[in-house]
């Protein structure tokens, strides 16, 4: 386990509550001031790690997104029949909180409900 | 608690010969089984799902074909245990998390499909750490697994819950997932055999998304032979699937009586080294590196060419996993909002609604990925994280694909330790730590087992890890047969012979 306590210093300042709290922001969570706290110290240990990543020669090196490449699989431009596709949709409706008139049912988007 | 001498034991291979040649029967031995659920699964909770009315029905209808005279598949009348993130049709799929509540797939997973078109029968949906982030299932919305042999302990994880119901005989294969060790580390915690197929060896289709680029399906086991014949049931190409492997699925199964003669052998230096021990100041328990020495003699005796071999990029693999998993989740865990699935929070407005139902749905380590993904992304730091973990990815696969210019496979230990007490590993940072050695697969996409070789503190098992490259599962069924023979001969805890 390397210590983290010890590890060594790097150039990037610490991740501060605050922070924290935009990043959370941006990924639609919210979070009490405690958590906020404790996130950054656990959130900042991780981020230390990527001193491991340094020392290593990267300049000629593409990045790898997939370990074997990926290319675009299509499949035959097929319709549905008219009830398969009523039935995929009853069946995608199924699964969500609230539904209305054949469609998700959300709160306003802008503004606030009534 | 395992199957030996029970009434309806023995391994997946014995039990679906009985099945077809109709000397046995699915519904009695799926009834064992779910009697075995009811009377231990309080205590373990393997399970979040028991579809004990379904498992009778499908039992039935396998008893129905073999009295008919019909074909049935390779896996008749086998209870099967199904982590939690294998969409199964109208059975409720949670990843063990809450913002999943609710939520019933309307499709099953093509490995799903598969298993029952083999004839495997489902007794349920087991328990993980949610959305597969974490090593001890302790990170499951609805409480821990406990490890069959020893419940003030861990079963490992993420895959805990399927690593335990095949330890206690609650089914006779489980399935999982592995991202970063998900299978194989909770095969080792709980004396089982684990398999990490090739990335796109099994279709994900239906697979309940993490990490795109490193999630693979996999199967547990008592015997290196049930986990050869699961896997064959599994594999092959599916085009629901973009990233499955069109290459075609190469047996296991014949290859298991292959031995290893011949076979070149690498331990890898950074996995096994003396300072990793924690006798030297590391942080690897001494019985687990001693075992995979052991398990590199054996394979020597047994005609295998060993040497030690240096990987140095292994040791950056834990920190390049933790820049791209999160990474790759905050993306795929994004469409967790309350709209589309599972549990809703009140919100004045669809912002509101979507942050509250987040908030309440995801758990610590799940927002934590979260988080660290979405800044591991974000303008500014990308190169510095993300960006700089790509490319180390690239140089760990240029570097093992050298290595295996030379190695047939490689053994490592599974897991640092054996099964650890709850709570023991709290700080996110000393549980991460527990992926080191099977970290490295993922990202190159190549297989590795887990394969149960002597025991460690307080007896309990551990896992020797065999790697090699890409669709190698032959191999690797190969070195794991000669490791388990040796074991159960008594050849992997010789006493006072290697413990300093």
């Amino acid at each position: 386990m390397p210590d983290t306590d010890d590890a060594a210093p790097t150039d990037r300042d610490h991740l501060t509550p605050e922070e924290v709290a935009k990043v959370a922001r941006l990924a639609l969570l919210e979070l009490t001031d405690d958590e906020r706290s404790r996130f950054a110290t656990q959130l900042d240990a991780v981020l230390d790690l990527a001193d491991q990543l340094d020392g290593f020669e990267l300049d000629d090196v593409p990045p790898t997104a997939h370990p074997f490449g990926l290319v675009n699989v299509f499949r035959r431009d097929q319709p549905e029949t008219d009830a398969e596709a009523a039935e995929f949709r009853r069946l995608a409706l199924e699964g969500g909180p609230e539904v209305e008139d054949g469609r998700f049912k959300v709160p306003p988007a802008l503004g606030e409900a009534p | 608690m395992t199957a030996a001498g029970a009434a309806d034991g023995g391994s997946a291979v014995e039990i679906a010969a009985a099945v077809a040649a109709g000397d046995r029967s699915a519904v009695e031995i799926v009834d064992a089984h779910l009697a075995r659920i009811a009377a231990g699964d309080g205590e373990i909770h393997a399970f979040n799902t028991v579809v004990a009315d379904r498992a009778r029905e499908r039992a039935a209808a396998v008893d129905r074909a073999v009295a008919a005279g019909e074909p049935v598949g390779p896996l008749a009348g086998v209870p099967v245990a199904l982590k939690d993130n294998f969409c199964t049709r109208g059975v409720p799929t949670t990843c063990s998390s809450r913002i999943l509540d609710g939520w019933v797939p309307p499709y099953d997973a093509t490995a799903v499909e598969r298993l029952e078109a083999a004839g495997a029968v489902v007794v349920g949906k087991t328990n993980l750490d949610e959305f597969a982030m974490g090593s001890s299932t302790e990170n499951s919305a609805f409480g821990p697994t406990r490890n069959p042999l020893d419940v003030t302990r861990v079963p490992g994880g993420s895959s805990g819950g399927s690593a335990a119901a095949v330890a206690a005989d609650f089914a006779v294969l489980g399935f999982g997932s592995d991202t970063g060790g998900s299978i194989r580390q909770p095969a080792a915690l709980c004396g089982v055999v684990g398999l990490k197929p090739t990335y796109g060896a099994v279709s994900r289709y239906g697979l309940v998304a993490f990490a795109s680029s490193l999630d693979q399906i996999g199967p547990f086991a008592r015997s290196v032979a049930d986990a050869a014949l699961a896997y064959d049931t599994v594999a092959g190409h599916d085009p629901r699937d973009s990233t499955s492997l069109p290459d075609g699925h190469r047996p296991t199964v014949e290859r298991l009586t292959d031995g290893v003669e011949g076979l070149r052998v690498g331990v890898v230096s950074e996995m096994t080294a003396p300072e990793l021990r924690a006798d030297r100041g590391g942080a690897f328990e001494p019985a687990v590196i001693d075992r995979c020495h052991r398990a590199a003699d054996v394979l020597a005796d047994a005609g295998a060419k060993v040497d030690e071999v240096s990987i140095p990029t292994a040791v950056a693999g834990l920190a390049a996993y933790y820049m791209i998993a999160p990474a790759e989740a905050s993306s795929n865990l994004a469409r967790y909002d309350g709209v589309r699935y599972g549990a809703r929070q009140p919100g004045a407005n669809t912002a509101a609604m979507m942050t509250a139902s987040r908030t309440a749905g995801f758990g610590d380590e799940v927002k934590r990925r979260i988080m660290l993904g979405t800044y591991a992304l974000s303008a500014g730091y990308y190169d510095a994280f993300y960006g700089k973990a790509q490319r180390i990815r690239t140089l760990m696969i240029r570097e093992f694909d050298r290595v295996y210019q030379q190695y047939d496979v490689l053994l490592s230990p599974t897991s640092p330790c054996v099964a650890f007490p709850f709570g023991a590993k709290a700080d996110p940072l000393t549980m991460y730590y527990n992926d080191v050695c099977t970290i490295p697969s993922n990202l190159t996409g190549h297989p590795a087992i887990s394969v149960p070789f002597g025991t460690g503190e307080a007896g309990l098992p551990v896992g020797v890890q065999v790697l090699g490259p890409k669709l190698s599962e032959g191999e690797l069924m190969r070195v794991a047969a000669a490791l388990e023979a040796a074991a159960a001969a008594g050849g992997a805890d010789p006493t006072g012979e290697d413990t300093p």
